[in-house]
């Protein structure tokens, strides 16, 4: 596997090779099933939106819908219009959803479709929505589209209407439902009013009834984003992912916004519970404080087999930095960091988190791939791999353990419902971490040294 | 027709029940603006069908997307290069969507030169290559007099047809790779045409045709090698498996080269028993006959019980089908067929004409068939028909889940092989196992209890 890979690097600047990003548009179709009743739609070429159905099926289990307008030669030599015209015609007609979010392609992006145009002269049915997004698959990555909707939704819908009405808006990040299911978990306990931009629990996590619904019961509702104006202020987790989408709420409707990390690890989820504190005045209930106290009890526990592991974290920006934190705080040592999305803030971010820890000798990188990643391995050795699915390839050459968190995992189950999130994700974390590192200890020692109490 | 509610009225053509005679089935066609259709585009078929051959470098020439969904999907298996399980791409940005992509293709086809000694590079160019007006037609020459390598273009925009015209595009790139300057000697070997090697099936059909005594030329193109795909002149027969990707393959070598070809299908006992002889009598020499009637007789007798043993929980129960094209589709209902099991939906993602007309005698009289269905519509006429079990691709499984309905993958993500004897039985057990597992029973709500 991956004899290709040689150990001397080389300088590589056009070719990529084993990307740790996807496009745009699959991170827009993503935001967008995080909407109630809501159908994403596709402007583009036939192909790209099946891709990004399959590439979000894949990680979750369960059905992506999105439609497409269905470019044929004539539209990329004439423009889209008539195609999206037509294509807002069928899908209220037939799918009936309550609004249609369109984000664009590579395609419709290069020959200059004007969206906002073609949305104006569309025939929408009375109390229904069209809103749009461009995302243009050769700027940034799944990422960038993925904030990209969330403030498409903003621009066209989210009103002050000088009253507020005394909630909190959520940007949850770049998570799965069982992150978001966690973070609104943790909210109620705090006793605050939210709204939480996108929400995908209940959509891409829905339960099995025997029946297929093409807009199951999650989803932030329309009257919901409307309402985001109105908020007291706004919190953006992730910061590398989410500030865009405050900024947006923040230009539009004047709600103050704050950013914070991917409540990933201890100190992560400590300023998450402390925004959410000072923002509603309560206390942090009993509740909390007890799953914070297992978390710590946990890693007391266990921390001699994880003390100076060294580890290689590739995958979305936030993400990676969250688990570069948690990693720390185990008191392993984050000596690689790649992230495909590329972007300077990823680069001084985990800087500085080494230096907080004062850990040298590890390497950065955004606009990586995971070429390079297993060339670095290759020259220096790490004891275990954090990531998705694609990294298997190199945990199986190099013989190192994956731990699986992030986006896209396409060879488990279960990974989307359970949080990473959080306190209770902190202690999820650290099991699989564990199990990770013990389970090849326990492979790879002699016999007398196998230890039945450890 | 039935089920008014969930169809598009431009869907409507594209939907039959099988007793309805007339025009036929509206096919071949691009998808309506609108539907969520499972449709793949014309990139996407080009890749499959080249991505098999594993000691190619496969270069996506566009934004990094397109590259990234294809990465390492298929499961293709491969004897020993691993190579094409990795992923390389221009992964174009801003400024090459601009100025234009040739500059970064090129240098992007030296850092390749750089560190590996490839054969041949297979340059796809997606959607908007063209658009921004890229000549790689010009980069891949220069490159071939550079490096004295074959570096061959794949235009595959995905808007300039279906999956079926990438499987042209590609069909014409392995002309391109293995027309030789003179027609060698022909031998007595055939080659494989449309057999992507899915979890290992074309090593089962190429030991079948050993124990025959047919010496195989060249895989087109699971497990292949550059090297032995330009051997395929040589061979005295064709053997088309996938025809909807390789029937046009397999017309040009008839032109060029002048090899028949012959049509086989190695899914289902009748249909991988029938094919062996009919390759046998094409190859016309009367050892292999006598050695296939034996082979097929031995492995009737060892399969056919065992098949017998499913067919107690199989038959009666009823099938759906979803898959990419017309030809696996008939294959499955005489599959199903086989095991006593009632087909009642059909659908195709790129059937023909010819391939609907064939599913119709097929099929009972009120099977639905459907070209290019979205999920709305598999769900209205699984959930009509009845279906126990859907036979399908990726997309359609959590669908069919959803609804509690068994599956099957007989698309890339097999789990078994599921062509020849053998694969008969792992298809059988395989549908048996999903559609006879205990967690049918404990799915009712907790109010049904
Ligand atoms: S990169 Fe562009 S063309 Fe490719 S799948 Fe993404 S949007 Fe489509
Ligand atoms: S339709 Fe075009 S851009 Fe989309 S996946 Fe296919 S080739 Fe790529």
């Amino acid at each position: 596997m991956l004899e290709l890979t040689p150990k001397k690097l080389s300088d590589r600047s056009t070719l990529r090779i084993n990307p740790i990003k996807t496009c745009q548009p699959v991170g827009a179709m993503y935001a967008a099933l995080g909407v109630h009743q809501c159908m994403p739609h596709s402007h583009g070429s036939q192909g790209c939106c099946s891709f990004h159905r399959m590439f979000l099926t894949r990680h979750f289990k369960d059905p992506a819908i999105a439609s497409s307008s269905s470019f044929t030669e004539g539209a990329s030599v004439f423009g889209g219009g008539s195609n999206l015209k037509t294509a807002i015609k069928n899908i209220f007609d037939i799918y009936d959803p309550e609004i249609i979010a369109v984000h664009t392609t590579c395609l419709s992006e290069t020959i200059g479709d004007d969206l906002s145009g073609y949305i104006q002269d569309a025939k929408v049915p009375e109390g229904k929505l069209v809103v749009h997004t461009n995302t243009p698959s050769y700027v940034g990555s799944h990422i960038t589209g993925y904030y990209n909707m969330i403030s498409g939704f903003i621009k066209y819908l989210s009103e002050s209407t000088g009253e507020k009405n005394g909630k909190l808006a959520l940007f949850p990040g770049f998570v799965n439902p069982g992150d978001m299911r966690e973070m609104k978990r943790l909210m109620k306990l705090m006793g605050t009013e939210f709204i939480m931009l996108p929400d995908t629990s209940g959509v891409l996590d829905a339960p099995m009834t025997g029946n297929y619904t093409m807009y199951p019961k999650g989803g932030t509702t329309i009257a919901d984003i409307r309402d985001l104006g109105n908020c007291e202020m706004s919190l953006g987790l992730g910061e590398l992912t989410s500030e865009f989408a405050a900024d947006t709420l923040e230009k539009k409707c004047k709600v103050p916004y704050k950013t914070l990390p991917l409540p990933i690890g201890v100190e992560n989820t400590d300023a998450f519970i402390m925004a959410l504190n000072q923002f509603s005045k309560n206390e942090v209930p009993y509740e909390i404080e007890e799953e914070r106290g297992q978390l710590m009890d946990i890693l007391l526990d266990s921390h001699q087999y994880t003390h100076n592991k060294t580890v290689a974290i590739f995958g979305d920006p936030d993400t990676v930095l969250g688990m570069a934190q948690i990693a720390l705080e185990m008191g392993m040592i984050p000596k690689y960091m790649v992230t495909g999305t590329p972007g300077a803030a990823f680069d001084r971010k985990a800087a500085a988190l080494l230096e907080k820890f004062g850990v040298e000798g590890c390497t950065a990188k955004q606009a990586g791939d995971l070429f390079e990643l297993h060339q670095w391995i290759k020259n220096d050795p790490v004891d275990l791999l954090i990531g998705g699915t694609h990294g298997k390839q190199v945990a199986r050459a190099e013989d190192i353990p994956l731990v699986r968190v992030g986006f896209p995992i396409i060879d488990r189950y279960v990974h989307s419902y359970l949080p990473i999130v959080g306190y209770k994700g902190a202690i999820r974390l650290a099991e699989l971490i564990l199990n990770a590192l013990m389970d090849r200890q326990d492979r790879d020692c002699e016999d007398e040294d196998l230890e039945m109490v450890m | 027709m039935k089920n008014d509610a969930a169809i598009l009225p431009e869907r409507a053509q594209s939907i039959r029940f099988s007793e309805c005679s007339g025009d036929g089935i509206k096919c071949e066609s691009a998808s309506v603006s609108g539907a969520v259709s499972q449709r793949a585009c014309v990139y996407c078929g080009a890749r499959v069908v080249l991505n098999p051959i594993t000691d190619a470098f496969h270069l996506v020439h566009g934004p990094i997307g397109c590259a990234s969904y294809t990465w390492d999907i298929r499961g293709s298996l491969s004897s020993d290069e691993e190579g094409y399980r990795n992923s390389y791409s221009t992964d174009l940005r801003e400024t090459d969507v601009i100025f234009g992509g040739e500059k970064k293709l090129v240098a992007a086809i030296d850092e390749i030169m750089a560190s590996h000694a490839p054969k041949v590079i297979f340059i796809y160019a997606t959607c908007i290559v063209g658009v921004i007006g890229d000549d790689i037609d010009a980069v891949c020459r220069n490159a071939e007099a550079k490096y004295g390598i074959r570096v061959i273009p794949v235009k595959s925009p995905g808007f300039s047809g279906t999956k079926k015209t990438g499987y042209k595009m590609a069909c014409n790139a392995i002309m391109s790779l293995i027309t030789p300057a003179v027609l060698p000697e022909k031998t007595c070997g055939v080659n494989i045409l449309g057999d992507f090697n899915l979890a290992g099936e074309m090593w089962i059909i190429k030991n079948y045709l050993r124990r025959i005594g047919v010496e195989v030329v060249a895989n087109i193109t699971g497990d292949a090698k550059v090297e032995d795909l330009k051997q395929a002149p040589s061979a005295q027969l064709n053997l088309v498996q996938c025809a909807g990707s390789m029937t046009y393959l397999a017309k040009q070598m008839e032109e060029a080269f002048l090899i028949p070809f012959i049509k086989v299908s190695f899914f289902g006992v009748t249909d991988t028993s029938d094919s062996l002889m009919r390759i046998a009598y094409a190859v016309g020499d009367k050892e292999v006959i006598q050695r296939a009637k034996a082979f097929i007789e031995e492995e009737k007798n060892r399969v056919i019980p065992l098949l017998n043993k499913y067919k107690k929980n199989l038959e009666g129960k009823k099938a759906a089908i979803y898959v990419g094209g017309g030809f696996k589709a008939i294959s499955l209902i005489r599959q199903f067929n086989e095991f006593g099991m009632n087909t009642v939906m059909v659908g195709t993602q790129t059937g023909s004409k010819d391939d609907y007309e064939v599913i119709s005698h097929l099929v009972d009289e009120d099977a639905v068939i459907l070209d290019d269905a979205n999920p709305a519509e598999l769900e209205a006429f699984m959930k009509e028909m009845g279906a126990d079990i859907l036979v399908g691709g990726v997309k359609e499984r959590p669908l069919a889940y959803k609804l509690g309905v068994a599956f099957c993958d007989h698309n890339h993500e097999r789990k078994h092989p599921l062509a020849g004897y053998e694969g008969t039985l792992n298809f059988a057990s395989e549908i048996n196992l999903s559609m006879n597992s205990p967690v049918w029973e404990i799915i009712g709500g907790i109010n049904n209890v």
